[in-house]
């Protein structure tokens, strides 16, 4: 069952000006400055002298650059808009023993990645977030959120050619995945984020990401937050198994659909925390900011708003920067707007009217 | 004697050179997709592609060239989605994988558009006078599944619509030697009651049109019974069946329960895996399957991917296109020792 989810008051800022608190965050990638592809180009070039320190260095000044966009933005929590990451399994799979790459597959249209091949029984080396976290929390004023993809994921976006079997493969993932976690709670971090994605692709395996949150989940303290990302599916066919899932928060892609799917979770039993995507991941068009609160109030058809975590769909890597940064600053500042709305007891509250009224 | 073919379901991938250059060319949002309307640039680097695809084909030794789709964008919902009564929705995820379409809402009378035709047409002038074109569509069940009807408002009609729009572009294709109807939504979502029999009736709408032998082929599954009763009705010279991720099993109780045709399809390669089989395995998966139907001498075994290419990396897409030649070149197990 979900855990306890009171671990959210701590991301509440100090100077926080409405009673109600709507917590912000980002779903993790963020576009990358033009410089920094250049930069991941010139250290591929034999004839170039740019050098692996130099991309690091490169890595760090746009960890720093992006960090502090979100903070311009207005973020209550913040990520470096995963700057170091390639793709979301790449990354994780160039760390864990027993992947190997073959070349790019495409995923829709013109995105594509490397699609690794697991070729034997995968383990733990070094660890993959430590550094990066700590780097991110040292520029950040505000608290920092580490998106880590998970073990499904992980298991499922790759070719499988050991195990033959994606739940044992999932589950000695997920244990990789509980390793470096208690890494990164040592180094201060307070709120992580599992990206499932692969879950809506076969939504009929809720029973084996539940076990892999069991395993990635134990031992945790409480006061970190933990949250689960799924989007781009058919969520009826995970609601209401999701509600036994480990986590605090689940964060999902609803703004792409229009919110027709809202409906599926709206019967007052949602269990853990909703983090609604407010704003598009995939059109250029940034929302205007009412637009953006009445995507809010879809959210208070499901959790009242003490259980209300706002954010956009999906990662917004693939947008203009300057569509990534007007979004994400619209969607504050809609949060805000609606937090008033509440404290001036001007918004219904569907869920809590409707609890009420089985009562 | 049953002639061995090596060929493929299509939509194969694009090489490692054409996702950069047409990445750059058209972008990376729901609105750059191909619309049939590309500019100059962006119709040259899909020569190309088209020419290298054909190529790879022809370098492994296949016995029917597909044109490789690399043009398919929103997968098996290209030809809507390219369509002028179509007005492309949301991206949505197709079928349980991790790849995405275009949701096509379809507002208008669809009409042939001779898309397909086209690229059909372009491939033709490529191939050499001993190779065998080979065509590749959706199945009018799947195509109407992953489409949105906004405009029949009846799910009869719009089934019977979508089988007269891929008619029409049949008809107007260049000469062919095949005509393979991908419907994997058969298996992942059957029709239901009457709607069995309206399904076979649209696969003969669309298998009436063209001379060629017709191949109707379903994957990521097998056949509920009553489904594969009614397909049996159909007129087309193949039924196909995935034996890697489908249940072989179930494939065979319907086989044996109610027949099949003359010709038979088998997707014995995994489309969806970078584990390379040997042709030697392949072949002896084609006389497993030919073993367990006794019954039946085939005329043509079509040996195939279980699903599209598009899902492999270029190096172990080629690489199985080799292993399924070799495959179908090795003489059968009965034929050697005789």
């Amino acid at each position: 069952m979900a855990r306890d989810a009171a671990n959210r008051e701590q991301f509440r800022p100090d100077d926080h000006a409405h009673d109600h608190f709507l917590l912000t965050s980002v779903v993790g990638s963020y576009p990358k400055p033009t410089w920094l592809n250049r930069a991941d180009d010139l250290v591929e070039d034999p004839d170039s002298s740019f050098d692996e320190d130099d991309l690091d260095e490169a890595h760090d000044d746009a960890c720093r650059l992006i960090t502090e966009e979100h903070e311009r933005a207005g973020l209550d929590t913040v990520v470096d808009g995963e700057m170091r990451r390639n793709e979301m399994v790449e990354f994780f799979a160039e760390r864990i023993d027993g992947y190997e790459f073959n070349g790019p597959v495409k995923v829709w249209g013109h995105n594509y990645f490397d699609k690794p091949s697991v070729v034997e029984a995968v383990s733990y080396d070094e660890p993959w977030l430590v550094d990066e976290f700590e780097f991110t929390d040292d520029v950040a004023d505000r608290p920092v959120k580490v998106p880590i993809t998970g073990p499904y994921t992980l298991a499922n976006w790759a070719f499988d050619e050991q195990y033959g079997d994606s739940e044992a493969l999932a589950y000695d993932l997920a244990e990789l995945v509980n390793e470096e976690i208690e890494k990164l709670v040592a180094a201060g971090a307070r709120y992580i984020q599992i990206d499932e994605p692969a879950l809506a692709t076969t939504p009929d395996d809720h029973a084996i990401v539940g076990g892999c949150l069991e395993r990635i989940a134990d031992g945790v303290p409480e006061n970190v937050r933990i949250g689960l990302h799924v989007c781009y599916g058919d969520y009826s066919r995970i609601y209401p198994e999701l509600n036994e899932f480990p986590v605090d928060e689940v964060d999902l892609e609803l703004c792409n659909g229009d919110y027709e799917q809202i409906e599926t979770f709206a019967d007052g039993e949602f269990a853990p925390d909703l983090a609604l995507g407010v704003v598009d991941a995939h059109t250029a068009e940034v929302e205007s900011v009412e637009e953006i609160e009445e995507n809010i109030r879809q959210g208070l058809k499901v959790v009242p708003p003490e259980k209300l975590t706002i954010s956009p769909d999906c990662g917004l890597k693939l947008l203009p920067r300057e569509a990534a940064y007007q979004k994400t600053a619209n969607l504050v500042t809609a949060a805000r707007n609606v937090e008033a709305d509440l404290d001036a007891g001007e918004i219904d509250v569907p869920v809590r009217d409707a609890a009420t009224a089985d009562d | 004697m049953t002639e061995r073919v090596a060929t493929t379901l299509g939509l194969h991938p694009l090489p490692d050179w054409a996702k950069d250059e047409l990445s750059d060319l058209k972008g990376h949002q729901k609105g750059d997709l191909v619309d049939g309307d590309e500019e100059p640039e962006v119709r040259a680097a899909y020569e190309r592609v088209r020419e290298e695809l054909i190529e790879d084909q022809r370098a492994a030794g296949l016995d029917r060239l597909v044109e490789g789709q690399g043009r398919w964008d929103d997968f098996l919902a290209h030809p809507l989605a390219v369509h002028e009564s179509v007005e492309t929705g949301g991206i949505v995820r197709y079928y349980d994988n991790n790849n995405f379409y275009r949701d096509p809402r379809v507002v208008d009378d669809l009409a042939a558009s001779g898309d397909v035709p086209a690229e059909l047409d372009a491939a033709t002038g490529l191939l050499n006078d001993d190779e065998s074109l080979q065509t590749v569509l959706p199945g009018p069940y799947t195509l109407a599944e992953l489409a949105t009807d906004e405009h029949y408002g009846d799910e009869a009609e719009f089934l019977a619509a979508i089988a007269a729009f891929l008619a029409g572009e049949v008809e107007a294709l260049p000469a062919h030697e095949t005509l393979f109807l991908l419907d994997p939504s058969l298996v992942t979502d059957p029709p239901e009651d009457d709607e069995n029999e309206r399904v076979s009736d649209a696969v003969d709408t669309v298998a009436n049109a063209t001379d060629a032998d017709v191949v109707l082929q379903s994957y990521w599954g097998a056949h509920e019974e009553k489904t594969y009763a009614h397909l049996m009705d159909a007129d087309v010279d193949a039924l196909g069946f995935d034996f890697v991720a489908g249940d072989r099993d179930a494939h065979l109780y319907n086989v044996t329960e109610f027949g099949t045709k003359d010709d038979i399809s088998l997707g014995l390669v995994d489309g969806q895996n970078t584990a390379v089989e040997s042709a030697d395995t392949v072949a002896e998966r084609i006389d497993w399957v030919q073993e367990q139907i006794p019954s039946q001498t085939f005329d043509t075994v079509y040996a195939t991917p279980n699903t599209e290419l598009a899902y492999l990396p270029v190096s172990t897409y080629r690489e199985k296109l080799s292993v399924l030649a070799e495959a179908a070149e090795i003489a059968p197990e009965t034929e050697v020792s005789a």
